[in-house]
């Protein structure tokens, strides 16, 4: 094991990491407000929740990105 | 322990020059029974509907509202490939539950080539709902100044809509594995079932995606003013 290889084991447990914390963050505050929406206007609950999933789905693409750059590293590294 | 690369093909078979990897054959067992399955459902239609034809009028008739309500628009020219996207993605993310099949949507290429029909269908739906000039001019809304953002968007969103659905299908897929790998036969079940929740929201995700973006390519054709903020990119 050469210290690139430890580098990209580091690599993606940060990425993976820290590229988890924002989207939690962010995705909590989209259901907080879609939460809120929602029991002020039970009537629209339908609509809200239809782009509150929509615009999770876009929140976790980031997530999802670092995931991939994870596994890039980790499978597919260019450099090792 | 060693895993398997998610990025890596398992090819099956050589179709002459063509090698034939194990999602491409996957893909076309969930086309032909999904081909079949409408096919036989829809042999016999009738005024009175037997149980599985109201099953499918109730499907059929829940993606056109969906349709109309997302993109403000009559379903019907758009009803075939949002349909059919939704259907097939669904079939595909459940696949997994079949033993020994791995879902074709867990690789690369399966989600580009569906991206790519998307990013093909938005052209062609703008084009066709406006003329090519004024899709054309479209991309100069609101400024001049913004035509290669809005160039580089419509390829980027392609490409996230692509990795966003890779992603999440093949994390799904390598999770189990790993837990699979390290505890024996019943521990991985709430993850399948974790598994069955996300491949149908992936597929919801992937068909609303292509309609918010047909529908944010062919809606400022009915009212002529200037966009004024695309919710999604």
């Amino acid at each position: 094991m050469n210290w690139i290889h430890l580098a990209s084991i580091i690599g993606a447990t940060l990425a993976i990491a820290i590229g988890a914390i924002a989207p939690a963050i962010g995705q909590g505050r989209a259901v907080a407000a879609a939460m809120d929406a929602i029991a002020r206007q039970p009537d629209a609950a339908g609509t809200i929740s239809r782009t509150l999933f929509v615009g999770l789905a876009m929140i976790e693409t980031m997530a999802i990105y670092c995931l991939v750059i994870a596994l890039l590293l980790l499978f597919a590294n260019p450099f090792a | 322990m060693k895993f398997a690369s998610p990025f890596e093909n398992h090819v099956l078979f050589m179709l002459g020059p063509v090698p034939v990897s194990q999602a491409v054959a996957t893909t076309w067992g969930i086309m032909a029974v999904l081909g079949i399955a409408c096919w036989a459902a829809t042999r016999r239609l009738a005024l009175q509907p037997s149980r599985v034809q109201v099953a499918l009028e109730y499907v059929v008739e829940m993606i056109a509202t969906q349709i109309r309500e997302t993109m403000a628009a009559e379903p019907r020219p758009y009803l075939p490939l949002i349909g059919t996207i939704f259907l097939f993605l669904l079939a595909a993310n459940w696949s997994s539950l079949v033993p020994g099949i791995e879902p074709p949507t867990a690789t690369l290429e399966t989600d580009a080539a569906l991206a790519l029909i998307v990013l093909g269908a938005t052209l062609w739906f703008g084009i066709h709902a406006r003329g090519l000039k004024a899709y054309l001019e479209s991309f100069a809304q609101p400024s001049i100044l913004l035509v290669p953002l809005n160039i580089v968007e419509l390829f980027t969103r392609s490409f996230s809509l692509m990795v966003r659905l890779f992603g999440n299908v093949m994390s799904g897929v390598f999770m189990i594995g790993v837990v699979l790998s390290l505890a024996g036969l019943f521990v991985p079940i709430p993850l399948m079932a974790l598994e069955m929740l996300t491949g149908a929201v992936q597929a919801y995700i992937f068909g609303a995606l292509a309609m918010v973006f047909i529908g944010s390519a062919i809606s400022e054709a009915r009212t002529h003013t200037p966009p004024s903020q695309e919710p999604f990119s």
